[in-house]
């Protein structure tokens, strides 16, 4: 599963280990995340992150 | 300096930092120094809106206590955690200790974390983490809570006030320019607009893309704004979409004709080829504005690249790599993340070069496009190197015109 980059802080959403801040369990690619879900560190939404 | 009041039972009761002459460590000169803008609302519940610079925190407590005794306080609304606008806060908190804050998750996390263990911590204060839509009653009045996140930090907030149709952006529109005047239209124009520029240029450009999604959401909210008190500078009340509109426009990435000439020389070779280059542009058409990077102010620089269309820069070649400081400021440059901008790269070299290619790369790597081969000499440029050099400025300046 691939990683995506925030383009506004740089901060990476790895599928491996999910974002547990907002209860998204670990193995969750990036495409099943919620459309609601925003970057943990800096706030931007989803639309604004790139594949590494 | 006294309090003013801003709208009918609203004062302004910053500080005004005269002699700053840098910010955010030294990247960002601040020839005309600073303000630390802090607002007084005065409702059945007293409110005070952002904080001030910790070495300030006395200047904000007399200016409170011209208005009303600060143990009055009962509301801090925390828009922003950044040093400059919360480091008064461990002072106050020790006149007030019952007052109760407002700002963000991110706001309350990252104050806690700053300040522990000084001032006693955080961990006694009462927080009410808020979110966008959000509203706290004073009495008459009512503020909204809009979350702002990445203008400029993760915490920034701005808080709305409906009934005197007034926002608080905090780092938002604000400007380092210390005045004596508190208003817009009461200050000179020239400088007002430059130092908002070179604020956006220098420390908003990164989050263009997050800005222009704020502005948008405001603009459908379909609230009046007819004043904006931000945490630096001074107030817009003439006219705030003026400077709603020319945010708009640098979000965009929006350009004029003109080109910025960054240039590092070792013996005067870069320079020449520089100069020529220039004398194309400007034959062409283009405005231009030039820097020798070692000896210029890589803020201002920032600030002339704000609107111009094309970026050509020059380095000696040493030690197979471009210059230093030329390097460094490129470095700073990525950061702003400029877009939509058309470029090219020149120098001298005595042997196998290197700054070249590394001008090439770090061009490639900003997103500059490159739009005319590089011109490399060795040594001293002849006369018809030179020509070359002018030739380059020519069709540049046809490339930023679109007469090319």
């Amino acid at each position: 599963m691939d990683k995506y980059r925030c383009t506004v802080c740089g901060y990476i959403y790895d599928p491996a280990l999910g974002d547990p801040t907002a209860g998204i369990p670990a193995g969750t690619a990036f495409d099943k995340l919620p459309d609601s879900w925003v970057c943990p560190e800096c706030g931007a939404p989803k639309d604004m992150f790139e594949k590494v | 300096m006294k309090t003013v009041e801003i709208k009918k039972g609203i004062y302004w009761v910053g500080v005004v930092d005269w002699n700053i002459r840098t910010f955010h460590g030294h990247t960002y000169t601040t020839k005309r120094g600073s303000t630390y803008n802090a607002y007084l609302i005065i409702d059945e519940k007293v409110t005070l809106v952002d904080s001030v610079y910790g070495p300030f925190a006395g200047e904000l407590i007399e200016r409170i206590r011209e208005i009303v005794p600060v143990e009055k306080i009962d509301h801090i609304v925390v828009n922003h955690i950044e040093m400059d606008h919360s480091g008064a806060l461990p002072e106050l908190m020790k006149l007030c200790p019952k007052a109760k804050l407002f700002g963000t998750a991110k706001c309350k996390e990252g104050l806690s974390k700053m300040y522990y263990p000084e001032g006693g911590g955080t961990s006694g204060w009462d927080f009410q983490v808020v979110k966008t839509g959000d509203k706290l009653k004073l009495g008459k009045r009512t503020l909204t809570f809009i979350e702002a996140p990445m203008i400029h930090w993760p915490d920034s907030m701005f808080t709305y006030c409906a009934e005197e149709e007034l926002l608080f952006p905090n780092d938002a529109f604000g400007q380092h320019y210390a005045t004596s005047e508190r208003f817009d239209d009461e200050t000179d124009q020239c400088a007002l607009m430059d130092e908002t520029a070179k604020y956006y240029a220098n420390i908003l450009w990164p989050f263009s893309g997050m800005i222009s999604r704020k502005i948008d959401e405001i603009l459908k909210m379909s609230i009046s704004i007819k004043m904006i008190a931000p945490s630096h500078g001074v107030i817009w009340r003439n006219d705030p979409m003026k400077i709603i509109n020319s945010y708009i426009s640098w979000t965009k990435n929006e350009t004029k004709p003109k080109a910025v000439v960054v240039y590092e020389t070792m013996y005067g070779s870069t320079a020449m080829m520089a100069m020529k280059i220039v004398e194309g542009l400007v034959d062409g058409g283009v405005e231009v504005k030039l820097f020798d990077i070692a000896i210029s102010d890589k803020s201002e620089v920032n600030n002339q690249m704000l609107d111009a269309k094309a970026y050509i820069f020059g380095s000696s070649t040493h030690d197979n790599d471009m210059l230093s400081t030329i390097a460094g400021f490129l470095e700073f440059l990525k950061g702003l993340k400029p877009k939509n901008r058309i470029g090219a790269a020149f120098g001298s070299c005595g042997w196998a070069g290197g700054a070249i290619p590394a001008l090439e790369q770090m061009m490639k790597e900003i997103g500059i496009e490159q739009v005319l081969p590089s011109i490399s000499v060795k040594y001293v440029p002849d006369e018809n190197e030179l020509k070359k050099c002018c030739e380059m400025g020519a069709e540049l300046a046809k490339k930023i015109t679109g007469k090319a």
